[in-house]
């Protein structure tokens, strides 16, 4: 505080570290957005595997045949869940509420995990039907396109607990502001792409 | 003179996308009929034509991306000076020239490769 007399009217140099500040803060929303974009490509080149195989049963098992629609509904139904959970713990945030915000984020992440640990039922009962990856280029592309959207569900359930962790500690900072929308985007991100992993793999797999 | 600063930094930093409840409420009401449908379409067997079923829930799965994209996303083509807008049409392109260009080159060489097709060539 010392040095700030002597600086007694700097309004240009003042302005300038603001504008400069601001501009670091949305960088980083605009960086993850382009991380987000480049991850929507890793997705387009799975799904384009996806597709192209979609017919390769190798005489094994179809999809139609394994897929069980119920458990494929109410799996899209806890993911639907916690993006609208995950919006009220950012409008929580917007009120300052640090509780609301933790308990929405916690529940966020239950549904998170419920949807993980359905998808592990699934997988596990795929297997045991013999249709594992390892079955036909229709599996393999199956297990790798589904298989990364929840290993992207499970590093967002480990970036949601360090938040949880951080926000106890810190409160609404902010830089816990900002982690809170990238993590937004990533999460809502990835309802996005089920929306395509469900209409393409489940729903579509099940006509043929 | 610190302190000023901290404020003006907070204040600044309340610029992120700004939401509101209708806004998530509307979001998820359209994305629960968005979802519905397509699952009801599939497993009642509404359509009689595989085809029709096929372009329907494919339609309404890319309302359903618009609709995340606009009241979970916030995306609009204003944010972040439209860079964001711009970046997700690039993708776009990309994403369909990785699609349709797969799809087209795998197809054909799919039909070529048919065992019928290179006995009744030879």
């Amino acid at each position: 505080m010392s040095h700030s007399t002597a600086l007694p009217a700097a309004p240009d140099s003042f302005d300038f570290l603001v504008r400069e500040e601001h501009h670091v803060a949305n960088g980083t929303l605009l960086g993850f957005w382009l991380y987000l974009m480049s991850d929507c490509l890793i997705f387009a080149a799975l799904f384009a595997t996806y597709s192209v195989l979609s017919q390769s049963y190798a005489g094994g098992p179809t999809g139609a045949e394994l897929f069980d629609l119920p458990l494929v509904a109410l799996n899209t139904s806890f993911l639907l869940f916690s993006s609208i959970t995950y919006g009220f713990a950012m409008l929580q945030m917007q009120q300052g509420k640090l509780k609301g915000t933790m308990i929405w984020l916690a529940i966020t992440g239950v549904f998170g995990a419920a949807f993980l640990g359905l998808e592990l039922f699934e997988f596990y009962h795929l297997i045991h039907e013999g249709a594992g990856p390892q079955r036909s280029a229709y599996w393999s592309a199956f297990f790798t396109l589904v298989g990364t959207h929840g290993l992207h569900v499970t590093f967002g359930i480990i970036w949601l607990a360090t938040l949880l962790i951080q926000l106890r500690k810190h409160g609404i900072t902010v830089a816990n502001r900002r982690r809170l929308f990238c993590l937004s985007m990533f999460w809502h991100f990835l309802d996005v792409v089920w929306i395509g992993v469900f209409t393409i793999v489940y729903l579509m797999g099940s006509m043929s | 003179m610190s302190e000023h600063n901290q404020h003006s930094l907070d204040h600044h930093n309340d610029e992120g996308p700004h939401s509101t409840f209708s806004g998530y409420m509307i979001g998820f009401m359209a994305s629960v009929i968005l979802t519905a449908i397509p699952f009801w379409l599939v497993m009642a067997d509404v359509l009689s034509s595989r085809n029709a079923t096929v372009v329907v829930i494919l339609g309404f799965a890319l309302v359903q991306i618009l609709v995340h994209m606009v009241y979970f996303l916030h995306m609009n083509f204003h944010s972040e000076g439209g860079w964001n807008m711009l970046s997700l049409i690039f993708t776009l392109v990309l994403l369909f020239i990785t699609l349709a260009g797969s799809l087209w080159v795998m197809y054909h060489m799919n039909a070529n490769m048919m065992p019928g097709m290179m006995t009744g060539s030879s």
